[in-house]
């Protein structure tokens, strides 16, 4: 009814708009559908167990990635096992302790500036700090605290918001009944987040897997297969790093589309696991 | 902070005890107040170390010199330390970036936040999340194998690594911080707005772009903000289709950026070119401080309006 009234300029307006909108969507949608699905058609076939499960050999001249996985590996679970302790025990300083309102802006600030900053930038500071003044040398563990600088404001953010939603009853409970405030901490309100955290980990995980620039000079180039603790004194290339330099400076494209679509195939695992562990936090706090 | 207002009180029957608690007590704050300033210290750290290893370099080569200086030969017998090329390149591949990435990027906010069905909402939603997990190498590959021989045959130009292709590149890596933050910020705009247009006998598409785009206005500016952020720092997928010749930025050259003139050169620099390359990233760091400075004003706009 009301359409009929429409003048000819206003239909036209609507018409260009949906169709404007209608087709930065499909844009999108072939964008995503066609960057996974290059990447696996060409990459799948390439994975192969001996890709696998060997290192590079020159004598054999066969290119494997075992050191690779290794390697960002043990990039993960120290970064993780650094970052999370300092991420949550600020996000925990930032809601339950602090009282000074200028102290938590000056640090959420920091937190915001931090998350700001270009991933080669955090390498560059990374390699002077950690490989040349605390004489780490080129190695995963400084490229893993170099990640942990850069994951800090995800993990703080991410349990910051989960903070909040722990009832402020509980604590005034725990209060009530003569517990001191690290042990509410410790035994209320920390249980209670514990969903904010995992979906920390899991952004973080995401971002350690794909960061490759803040690597390049801290963690090195090296295929060598070590355990944990050698794994990470010694230099080694994390999976991005190794795909880059497959293919900008050896010109190995089926290894690097190997990489890519496996790098593709996390990334599409760990989105779902963040799904996930949102959807089942929507269902507790809804009940 | 209200909660930390309520103090636990101390129960008064060993008095030891209630020391010993208390004592336990102020550790354990002192230590969650050093985690928290840990991210104040982490950026006195880096801007530190930026500012103290970037100032040398731009004392011996002087800082009109280095900042319009038009060419950049680190490795020639008579070094030339001009980053020119490198600023306007970033500049010019940012905007490009920008001007391909937040029109779609906007109107694919527009369409998910008040157009679509819940269901395709859904769908697009976590598309465009997985676009945001998609480490940056694996763009530069696709960028590398699609995008630089598709440009080189397209325009009949000897090579496709060029400023085309990473503007192209950084469009489609900027897209998933736009759509999301606008679908935020046009999520926030009252109902009551929508409400008073459409009753007034506007339709709907009408009142989107009229009243919920203006009211979300610093919302959106935000999110281009974001992308200017993100396109700027971008440093592997721009290094692998951009060519990294030090030329004067032109869309069909092999040009270089910021982030790809400190990176590329890192590996085998040493004295006055590694310090120059400090030096680039100090430049860097201070675009970036800037870009946060107006995000932060944009989205202080956005919550009082």
């Amino acid at each position: 009814m009301l359409n009929n009234k429409l003048s000819g300029e206003r239909k036209a307006y609507i018409l260009l708009m949906k169709a404007l909108m209608l087709f930065s969507v499909a844009v999108t949608a072939a964008l995503v559908l066609f960057l996974f699905g290059y990447v696996l058609i060409r990459g799948l076939p390439n994975i192969s167990w001996e890709l696998l499960s060997t290192k590079p050999s020159y004598l054999t001249e066969r290119i494997g990635i075992l050191p690779d996985i290794l390697n960002t590996l043990y990039l993960l679970l120290a970064t993780l096992a650094v970052g999370l302790p300092l991420g949550v025990g600020a996000a925990v300083y930032l809601t339950e302790y602090a009282g000074n309102r200028r102290l938590v802006s000056l640090i959420e600030y920091a937190a915001e500036t931090l998350s700001g900053i270009p991933s080669i930038i955090y390498g560059l500071v990374g390699m002077l700090f950690f490989c040349q003044f605390l004489r780490m040398k080129t190695s995963l563990l400084a490229g893993a605290l170099t990640l942990v600088i850069m994951n800090l404001p995800t993990i703080m953010r991410t349990t910051q918001e989960s903070l909040k939603t722990v009832p402020q009853s509980y604590r005034e409970g725990a209060f009530g009944l003569g517990a001191g405030k690290w042990r509410v901490v410790r035994t209320v309100v920390l249980p209670n987040c514990l969903d904010g955290i995992i979906t920390g980990c899991i952004l973080a995980a995401g971002r350690v897997l794909g960061e490759s620039a803040a690597l390049l000079y801290t963690a090195g180039f090296a295929h060598a297969v070590h355990g944990l603790k050698e794994g990470l004194l010694s230099p080694g290339a994390s999976l991005t790093v190794a795909l880059y330099v497959y293919a900008k400076e050896q010109g190995e494209f089926a290894v690097a589309f190997a990489i890519a679509a496996i790098l593709m195939l996390l990334t599409l695992l760990i989105n779902l696991l963040a799904a996930l562990v949102q959807k089942g936090c929507k269902r507790r706090t809804s009940q | 902070m209200e909660r930390a207002g309520i103090a636990p009180r101390p129960f008064r029957k060993g008095d030891n005890m209630a020391k010993k608690k208390q004592l336990v007590e102020n550790l354990v704050h002192g230590l969650f107040l050093l985690l928290g300033l840990i991210t104040v210290g982490c950026v006195l750290l880096i801007t530190l170390y930026l500012v103290v290893s970037g100032i040398p370099a731009i004392r011996e080569i002087g800082l009109a010199d280095f900042l319009f200086g038009r060419r950049w030969a680190s490795t020639a017998a008579e070094p030339a330390y001009g980053i020119l090329p490198f600023i306007l390149t970033s500049i010019y591949g940012t905007a490009g970036a920008i001007l391909i990435g937040v029109p779609l990027g906007f109107l694919c906010a527009v369409y998910l936040a008040k157009m679509a069905q819940p269901g395709i909402r859904n769908i697009m939603e976590s598309a465009v999340s997985l676009l945001a997990g998609i480490p940056s190498v694996v763009y530069g590959l696709v960028g590398m194998l699609v995008l630089v021989p598709g440009i080189r045959r397209l325009f009949h130009v000897p090579d496709g690594a060029s400023l085309l292709a990473a503007i192209l590149v950084l469009a489609v890596m900027i897209l998933p911080s736009i759509i999301k933050v606008s679908i935020t910020a046009l999520e926030a705009v009252p109902r009551e707005y929508e409400e008073a247009s459409l009753a007034l006998g506007a339709t709907p598409v009408e009142t989107w772009f009229r009243v919920s785009v203006p009211a979300a206005k610093s919302g959106i500016a935000a999110a281009v903000v974001l992308g200017v952020g993100r396109a700027i720092g971008e440093t592997m997928a721009v290094m692998m289709v951009s060519g990294n010749a030090p030329n004067m930025p032109d869309l069909f050259q092999s040009v270089r950026f910021l982030t790809t003139a400190v990176a590329s050169e890192m590996a085998y620099s040493a004295g006055l070119q590694q310090q120059a390359l400090f030096s680039i990233a100090l430049v860097l760091f201070l675009f970036i401080m800037l870009i946060n400075a107006a995000l932060k004003a944009f989205l202080k706009g956005s919550k009082e309006g």
